[in-house]
């Protein structure tokens, strides 16, 4: 073959068709413009979707947890906590345990082996293997690093002081919210709010940078309680001695500041352990004080006294007769199982006459009565924002028949609960006036409250008041040595299906000391059944033992020579029911 | 004028460098407040431990409990206190 030179070759001397130049021209040019057209189209036209492709691909969302506020007492003792705790979840798809491994989960875990088999033998995704372990046994197990097994941050919320403040403080559940008491009725402020940012994580998914805040985490707020621990405590113990005492059937304890409105104790039997609440029942969970409302009894005589001492109806001393122990109303007959014969309006009080109370009544217009039972706050919930609170019963004056006004008087015919009660005594330890409860601790004491009877009348009542805990009254077992007390007893039959039945509800409330009231303590209990069921010898025991640790623990100072106690050496005079 | 391209680009080559200088600083001082934070939120969950763990011991039916009878103690008799009037202004 005979060779050529490139240069020589005959064929460049060949001249081609100028159409074929321009052919490859425009196909090159062509090619670079839908080049330039996808470039400005990814650049300029799909730039976000694009810039948002990227940033998915370094940038993560990471939540932060906020904590649920603390509750604490008035000192500043924790009442309820969240702490946080792990739970161990895992996908049983993928998790495969030897033997060995599957022996040391279980002895972390404190579960059986077959229990854990158990549970990862399900279709489910998603399983929980334990809930709300501590932080320490879950690193432990992270530390085995078995596939498939996976870890959650959550918070348990932990009860300190357990059943002695169970309704008060309430409980939240799984789901980190209030369920019950202040967890509930103030599970706005003690939420917290979660919040998120964005950062950027590196390949082993470390936060490298922090891109921006998308919403800061909101902390709950701390709140504090009027409550104090142990004023709590004693009113919890001795409720429950006397409840072991009498065979009760429940009972319940409230302790105010007369001067202030603070709730400081509140304690209701029976009661459960909120850190364990596996077996409880509903009886257990009702906050009595607050959402049972029962007759009261004499505990309201002194208010019909006072309001036939303000009119101006009586006077202290105005004599009343009571023989023959028996009156005689419309249809109904009322009677005192003792006959006193003439009575003052004080031995009315004193001696707890239900004829003397209902004459007073009589001399008064129902619409009055209505109108001071209406403002001391009965017959309306007292709106404290707990849970389940009711107001008791009090029917429009229109409808009183001569009899009720009559009954209404010493406590029958109406219904109350028991912190209403231990409010409404406010206008005898406060000189007549009413501050409205606070759950939560006050900086400074609210001002003068609400004016219900004169200062001269609530002195009067006072003094009235001190002569039923004195010899001769119906409960001298609520005298404490070195300290001046005032207080009236209540035993009401019980209601049941409209008719009374042969069950009482004793109950006590008063303050202390008189000369300068600091405390109102009212207690209540229910269907004492060991014999006894006066409320001078089932619930003014009670309120002695509270009211005299209370004064002790408040370094209150006595009022009274220090003496030894006289208790009649004869049964108390017998209050009427 | 290729004086002045050279000293251009020299300076830019050094404000890039001080860029990836910079960047790096701040990831390392970012990784520092991130363990701060971290000690922080660890530090506040023990302190609410320590908390629990105070309230759980200070317990008034534990005190109560320990007081009256590992220590025998028992409240005074009435004529056994003695008050004592703080003086004037306290």
């Amino acid at each position: 073959m005979k060779s050529v030179k490139f240069s020589k070759s005959p064929l460049l001397s060949e001249r081609l068709p100028q159409w074929r130049q321009r052919l490859v021209l425009v196909a090159l040019l062509g090619a670079f413009l839908v080049l330039i057209g996808r470039s400005l189209y990814l650049q300029a036209f799909n730039n976000e979707f694009l810039g948002d492709k990227g940033r998915a691909r370094f940038e993560r969302v990471i939540d932060i947890s906020a904590t649920r506020g603390r509750i604490t007492d008035r000192n500043g003792a924790v009442l309820a906590i969240s702490t946080p705790v792990r739970s161990i979840w895992a996908v049983p798809e993928d998790v495969e345990l030897a033997p060995a491994q599957a022996r040391s989960l279980a002895s972390l875990l404190e579960l059986d082996v077959r229990e854990i088999n158990r549970k990862l033998a399900t279709e489910r995704d998603f399983v929980y293997v334990k809930r709300q372990l501590p932080p320490d046994v879950a690193d432990r197990v992270s530390a085995l690093k078995l596939p498939g097994i996976h870890q959650k941050n959550e918070y348990r919320r932990y009860y300190p002081s357990g059943e002695v403040m169970a309704h008060m403080v309430g409980f939240t559940g799984v789901e980190d919210s209030g369920q019950e008491g202040i967890e509930l009725a103030f599970d706005g402020q003690l939420a917290g709010k979660p919040g998120s940012r964005r950062v950027i994580k590196d390949r082993r998914g470390n936060v490298v940078e922090d891109v921006e805040s998308i919403r800061p985490p909101q902390e709950g707020r701390e709140i504090v309680l009027a409550i104090d621990s142990k004023l709590q405590y004693l009113a919890y113990s001795h409720l429950k001695q006397a409840l072991a005492e009498h065979r009760a059937k429940a009972g319940g304890v409230v302790v105010l500041d007369a001067r202030s409105g603070e709730v400081l104790a509140l304690a209701n039997l029976p009661t459960y352990n909120p850190n364990n609440r596996s077996k409880l029942v509903g009886a257990q969970l009702r906050n009595r004080a607050l959402t049972d409302s029962f007759e009261p009894g004499s505990t309201l005589k002194p208010f019909t006294a006072a309001l036939a001492l303000d009119a101006g109806k009586v006077r202290f001393d105005t004599p009343i007769q009571t023989a023959p122990g028996k009156m005689t109303i419309g249809s109904a007959t009322i009677s005192d199982a003792h006959a006193h014969g003439v009575l003052t309006v004080a031995q009315v009080i004193q001696k707890s006459s239900n004829i003397g109370s209902a004459k007073l009544a009589l001399s008064l217009k129902p619409e009055e009565m209505w109108a001071m039972f209406d403002s001391l706050g009965f017959g309306a919930p007292l709106k404290l924002g707990f849970p389940g609170e009711v107001g008791g019963r009090l029917r429009p004056a229109k409808s009183w028949r001569p009899i009720e006004q009559a009954t209404m008087a010493y406590g029958h015919g109406i219904s109350v609960t028991l912190i209403q009660l231990a409010r409404a005594y406010q206008v005898f330890a406060r000189d007549g006036d009413l501050v409205p409860l606070s759950l939560a601790r006050l900086d400074a004491p609210p001002l003068a409250g609400k004016r219900i009877f004169s200062a001269q009348t609530a002195r009067e009542v006072r003094s009235m008041l001190e002569m039923a805990v004195q010899p001769g009254g119906t409960a001298p077992k609520a005298q404490i040595p070195g300290y001046r007390v005032a207080g009236k007893t209540g035993t009401a039959h019980k209601l049941e299906g409209g008719a009374y039945a042969n069950k009482y509800v004793s109950s006590f409330v008063g303050f202390a000391p008189v000369s300068e009231p600091r405390l109102i303590i009212a207690v209540m209990v229910d269907e004492p059944s060991n014999g006894k069921y006066y409320g001078g010898d089932v619930a003014a025991p009670v309120f002695a033992q509270v009211m005299a640790g209370s004064l002790r623990a408040l370094g209150v100072a006595p009022d009274a020579p220090l003496k030894p106690l006289i208790l009649t050496s004869a049964e108390p005079v017998r209050e009427e029911m | 004028m290729v004086r002045l391209n050279l000293l251009l680009l020299l300076i830019l080559l050094v404000c890039a460098l001080s860029v990836v200088a910079s960047n790096h600083r701040a990831r390392k001082v970012f990784s520092e407040l991130e363990t701060g934070q971290k000690r922080m939120r660890d530090l506040d969950v023990e302190w609410g431990q320590l908390q629990l763990e105070q309230s759980t011991l200070a317990a008034h039916v534990r005190v109560a409990a320990i007081a009256r009878d590992k220590l025998g103690m028992k409240p005074p008799a009435p004529g056994q206190i003695i008050s004592v009037d703080a003086p004037p202004g306290k």
